[in-house]
């Protein structure tokens, strides 16, 4: 131990600042979600404030928003899953037969420019293209222009969508390096063999990539029940809330912009426990059903 | 004597009228993609450099600019509060990335390390963040209260210090640097700093180089952050100005000069303009690093 301390010493001081990042600024935070229980007073801090229990999450459980929170939240993940998830692989099963080397790289540096895009910019577009008198509106020319984003009815397809728009070339890459790691000898036998191309690309590239794909659908079942706000923020109005109002936009509107920090610190926590739990089985399914697991 | 070039051996076959159709609906099918990619980007720059009186009685696609004019950019680089979003950014950029490049490196180096006591325990502390947070408001209430950042500039950068992603490959590209290169550092009597600055990163500078990208994209992307935090109009970043234009509309101090009627169509062209100023530093700087990135992508895919 001695011995390791003076020998590793600079490797210590290296990682000490990582650690003692992670240990204040996402330890911490799992600590301070103990507000979780109480009737937080920030006055008063973490140790002066009263202990109630679980009464935040009965207030949550039983009040008129619980239903549908939790119906938005997996609504909009379902139809990601559905659609979102398949595109970047479908994209890079579609560029990977491209034969035309420079065409292929042009594709590729086109369709993941959108990533770097602010999602701010990305949802100032879809406001002003989507606007009553927007240029959707002007190409559509149906008499009656439609309110896309002041209506409930278009917000699920709009986020996903847009999401779609944004980063199914940038989810492409993974799958592409996927690709590029099969032993082409595999082509050449099927080749002999007499497989076409439709065959090459169902019985040697879809295989070659299950794995990929596998663990990337585990992380992406452990993250059902939640739906980023950042977009959301952005997108939704008090028009649209019926269909656009999840989990983590509830928090931020009750415990940042109305300060009602042990609700909506109980909700939050009831979120991030339920999400891990939907990752340990997902993997735990995984595991059982297939030869892949994150751990 | 020269033998004839042996002709090269790969197995073609003859390709069926079902995979030429196949070859070219995919080709259609990509240039469709790269169309609806890019049109919309293209339409905000056409529109940027129009007329805004034109452009208020146009309908439908534009594929030029109407009456070229930079009237928007004008007004868009007059507005002091673009110039001090500008500088806010541009701070938090290069600082922050700095901060994040220099934690990430130190940590991957560390983490790499094969003989290194509680560096299983240290890596477990790191990945179950991935899966498990204490949420948004503990958080929130943290950094704006018990650590004082509220209102600071530092709130946007100190508790991004590092992202466990990232770090995971870049630990796994050290991981890859051959031993014996180290073992020979080590017999001329360099410590780790040695071989770290002087081994470590100039092989592994095309992971750097990603991280550089993917850090700083983020950086000057962000506006969660900013939005919760900052109060202060001064130190609002280019995307929380951003905000106030392109989604609450906002563009009065941009038109104090014009008479009413055509606040609106130049406030058109103003939005345009501004989406251009705020994006075109990246769309700039990505082709570049693009070659780097995919292999990025590529080791951290390897290590999943």
């Amino acid at each position: 131990m001695a011995r390791d301390l003076a020998r590793n010493k600079h490797v210590y001081l290296m990682l000490l600042p990582v650690v003692v990042y992670y240990l204040v600024f996402h330890y911490l935070p799992m600590y301070g979600a103990a507000i979780a229980f109480q009737d937080f007073n920030p006055v008063k801090g973490i140790f002066g404030s009263k202990w109630v229990g679980l009464e935040n999450f009965q207030d949550f459980f039983s009040s008129f928003y619980f239903s549908r929170l939790m119906f938005n939240t997996i609504a909009i993940n379902v139809l990601d899953l559905i659609f979102g998830f398949p595109a970047p692989i479908i994209l890079a099963l579609l560029i990977n037969e491209l034969r035309w080397n420079p065409f292929k790289r042009l594709v590729q540096t086109v369709t993941y420019l959108p990533h770097f895009i602010s999602v701010i910019v990305v949802v100032g577009m879809l406001f002003d293209f989507l606007a009553r008198d927007g240029l959707v509106n002007q190409v559509l020319a149906t008499g009656d222009p439609i309110a896309f984003m002041q209506s409930p009815d278009w917000f699920r397809q709009l986020y996903v969508g847009s999401g779609i728009w944004q980063h199914v070339g940038w989810g492409s890459i993974v799958y592409l390096a996927a690709i590029a790691t099969i032993d082409p000898q595999l082509y050449d036998a099927a080749k002999v063999d007499g497989a076409d191309r439709f065959r090459q690309m169902w019985h040697i590239t879809l295989p070659g990539i299950m794995s990929t794909i596998v663990i990337l659908l585990i992380l992406r079942m452990g993250s059902l029940m939640s739906v980023g706000f950042e977009k959301i923020i952005l997108m939704y109005n008090p028009l649209t809330y019926e269909t656009a109002d999840v989990i983590s936009t509830y928090v931020f509107r009750r415990g940042i912009l109305q300060a009602d920090f042990s609700f909506s610190a109980a909700v939050g926590l009831f979120n991030s426990v339920i999400n891990f739990g939907l990752l340990l089985a997902a993997n735990r399914i995984s595991r059982r059903l297939t030869e892949h697991s994150l751990w | 004597m020269v033998t004839a070039a042996l002709p090269r051996r790969r197995i073609r076959h003859r390709e069926s009228r079902a995979e030429r159709a196949f070859g070219l609906g995919n080709l259609l099918f990509m240039l469709a993609l790269m169309g609806v990619t890019l049109y919309p980007l293209l339409y905000v720059l056409f529109a940027s450099l129009s007329n805004p009186s034109d452009l208020t009685q146009h309908r439908g696609l534009l594929f030029a600019p109407l009456d070229l004019t930079f009237e928007a950019y004008r007004r868009v680089f007059a507005n002091p509060i673009i110039l001090t979003g500008y500088r806010n950014t541009l701070f938090i950029v290069i600082v922050g990335t700095a901060l994040n490049v220099l934690m990430t490196t130190l940590g991957a180096y560390a983490l790499s390390r094969r003989n290194v006591l509680f560096k299983n325990a240290a890596m477990f502390l790191i990945v179950f963040t991935l899966f498990f947070s204490g949420g948004l408001i503990p958080t929130y209430l943290l950094v704006g209260q018990t650590l004082g950042m509220q209102n600071t500039l530092w709130a946007l950068i100190i508790p991004g210090a590092v992202n466990a992603i990232n770090l995971i490959i870049m630990r796994t590209a050290f991981s890859a640097v051959p031993v014996a290169l180290e073992e020979a550092a080590r017999i001329d009597g360099a410590n780790d700093w040695i071989i770290l600055f002087r081994i470590f990163l100039p092989l592994a500078w095309p992971v750097v180089a990603v991280m550089i990208l993917f850090y700083g994209v983020a950086h000057w992307n962000a506006f969660f952050s900013a939005l919760i935090y900052i109060h202060d109009r001064d130190l609002y970043p280019l995307q929380l100005v951003l905000r106030e234009i392109l989604i609450s509309s906002s563009v009065q101090n941009m038109t104090t000069d014009v008479s009413s009627g055509d606040v609106l169509a130049i406030g058109e062209t103003i939005k345009y303009a501004t989406i251009i100023v705020a994006t075109l530093p990246i769309l700039v700087v990505y082709p570049y690093l693009q070659r780097y990135f995919v292999k990025g992508v590529l080791i951290g895919a390897i290590k999943e």
